[in-house]
């Protein structure tokens, strides 16, 4: 492997790491703060002083995950402009926008009433304190927003014009950027799915406290308040997850392709329920794409259209450029081979412009310009020679759609059947007598985080080999430094992310461990 | 004034009472002093801005970078 396409890869896995890591803290910040806040409003509702220490202890549990996981994601900001500073100057205002309104306004608000949520207990009204802390949970749901609208640009490039001067894309349209549907689907499918994850969060510590035969009260109630909130969560998880399908279709239709290990389409097209993909497959042969699968007939059809004889394109389909329409009618899109032609167009006509443009010449900067609009959509195509460069690690992004298919769906299992035998007395003996669905619950919390990791692996291995989708490849986006310095960083950040993870999940286990040894259920705090 | 007096205790209070918090505090500064003294300053200087003064030169890089040297 040569030096850059080292340099490319660790730059890419130290980037991945980062924002892996930072997704480990971010849901539970988004899922728990709200359901901290319901549950400090039934104290206000109540006064009920179990309904407070409840509260607390779910509020430290809260404050321990957003203090060790606060700026993490500052880290990738820093990547931005050394590893990534082609992608940041090109990206211009457009993803700068968005970062600054999340660094202002809600990282601001959200760190101003978490201070109130924190220390205020005693020296702000009752009335106040529960503003500051739906404040903190509508804080970092505004925050996650603006992050989620910047990373929904670069999936769907909307609401721009490249201009050639400055060499970077400019906004023309910021409602275009807010209400692009592929940022619509994505804000709705992650911040629920943080409910889902803080759910799950819940009634695994909760089930742990059952184990010690603690705490009953506090913990049966907790488990309520986590199942209920988990559901809904997960519930319109599911549903956005389904909208996020349609329009991937249509914005990334390689993408869904990948996930689905699809090469070649057809009308009413299963969907692979379970699946273990050939290795030696590839968009150029004729070798079978499954070793073994499950499939359920027409669902991607349905999935993907709303449309259970709806035709949907293949890896292969879409490199040809074969689509067919509702009508039955075999239409062509544009296939990649000539794709990658405008793209080299586009950027010999940004080359024709800057010549022109050093040598005065105004009706050729302009002649060059009009070209450039025209082709500006493909200018990414450009970087590659052949259609396999542009298709993504299909096992991973297969694989990883799939775990967290299945693990979602054993979540609306999960907290349908804890609802059950929370709210049927004669079940609930299975909760607190027997040992097995407690700890089928607390393993549940390493099976929540992999599903909400593997979300992220899907909506960005998918969209590969794009950092702006079919505008510029991760391989153009890339700072020229040395390869060295990626990996020196990357494994000092594996390190020290390690380590961080470590000291909190210990603080943790303690804080729950010397809780289960106070009697929180007659606690008057 | 008051107010800033008032803002300012409500936090030194609020930091004095903590009791998870201490050793939690310990880790976040250690995190902080890790990102911003040792890893922005040493590993992750912004490009750009540090090696051109202008804009236009930072947009001539990209330029050179994209259209040359991929």
């Amino acid at each position: 492997m040569n030096d850059f396409a080292t340099l490319v890869d660790w730059s890419r896995a130290q980037f991945a790491l980062t924002a892996a890591y930072h997704w480990l803290f971010v849901p539970l910040t988004l899922g728990l703060s709200v359901i901290v806040a319901t549950m400090e409003s039934i104290y206000f509702r109540t006064r009920d002083k179990k309904w407070l220490a409840t509260t607390k202890f779910w509020m430290t549990l809260f404050a321990i995950n957003f203090a060790i996981g606060v700026a993490t994601g500052i880290i990738l900001e820093f990547e931005f402009g050394t590893n990534w500073s082609n992608y940041s100057w090109f990206v211009g205002d457009i993803f700068g926008a968005p970062l600054a309104i999340e660094g202002l306004l809600a990282f601001f608000m959200e760190s101003t009433f978490f201070a109130v949520m924190f220390f205020g207990w005693e020296k702000v009204s009752p009335r106040f304190h529960l503003t500051s802390t739906w404040l903190t949970a509508i804080g970092a749901s505004v925050s996650a927003l603006w992050i989620l609208i910047a990373n929904s640009w670069m999936q769907y490039p909307v609401g721009m014009e490249f201009d050639p001067d400055q060499m970077r894309n400019v906004m023309t349209d910021f409602w275009a950027l807010v209400t692009s549907p592929v940022a619509i689907n994505k804000i709705i499918h992650s911040i629920f799915s943080g409910w889902a994850l803080a759910g799950v969060f819940v009634v695994g510590v909760s089930a742990w406290f059952l184990l010690k035969k603690r705490n009953q009260t506090m913990t049966l109630r907790s488990m309520k308040m986590g199942a209920w909130i988990g559901l809904i969560g997960i519930l319109i998880t599911v549903a956005s997850g389904d909208g996020s399908a349609k329009v991937v279709s249509r914005t990334q239709p390689m993408k869904l392709a990948a996930m689905e290990g699809l090469y070649h389409g057809e009308k009413g097209q299963a969907i692979t329920a379970i699946g273990v993909l050939n290795p030696d497959k590839t968009f150029d042969n004729n070798e079978p794409t499954f070793l073994f699968d499950i499939s359920i007939p027409k669902g991607l059809s349905f999935l993907a259209e709303g449309d259970f004889d709806a035709f949907v394109p293949g890896i292969t389909d879409i490199i040809n450029g074969v689509k067919i329409d509702a009508n039955g009618d075999t239409i062509n899109t544009i296939p990649y081979a000539e794709r990658i032609a405008i793209g080299k167009e586009a950027q010999s006509l940004l080359k024709q412009y800057d010549e022109a443009k050093k040598q005065g010449n105004e009706v050729a900067m302009q002649q060059a310009k009009e070209g450039l609009k025209d082709t500006f959509h493909y200018f990414g195509y450009g970087y590659f020679d052949n259609p396999g460069e542009i298709v993504p690690n299909v096992a991973i992004t297969f694989y990883a759609f799939h775990i967290m298919v299945i693990f979602g769906s054993y979540l609306i299992i999960f907290f349908i059947a804890i609802l059950l035998l929370l709210y049927r007395k004669n079940l609930t003996h299975l909760l607190t007598q027997n040992r097995w669905v407690p700890i089928i619950a607390l393993a549940t919390i390493p099976v929540v985080w992999i599903c909400s990791e593997a979300g992220w692996i899907v909506a960005e291995v998918g969209r590969q080999p794009w950092a702006i989708e079919g505008l510029m490849p991760t391989k153009a986006a890339v700072s020229n430094i040395p390869s060295s310095s990626v990996i020196i960083t990357f494994s000092i950040f594996a390190v020290t992310f390690l380590a961080l993870l470590v000291a909190e999940l210990n603080i943790l286990r303690k804080y729950i461990s010397k809780k289960s040894q106070e009697d929180l259920d007659n606690s008057n705090n | 004034m008051d107010t800033l007096k008032k803002i300012a205790y409500f936090y030194i209070d609020g930091f004095r009472n903590m009791t998870v918090g201490r050793s939690l505090w310990l880790i976040v500064i250690i995190k902080f002093f890790i990102m911003f003294a040792i890893l922005k300053l040493f590993f992750f200087p912004d490009l750009l801005a540090t090696q051109y003064d202008n804009d236009a030169d930072r947009a001539q890089h990209v330029r050179n970078e994209l259209l040359n040297n991929r």
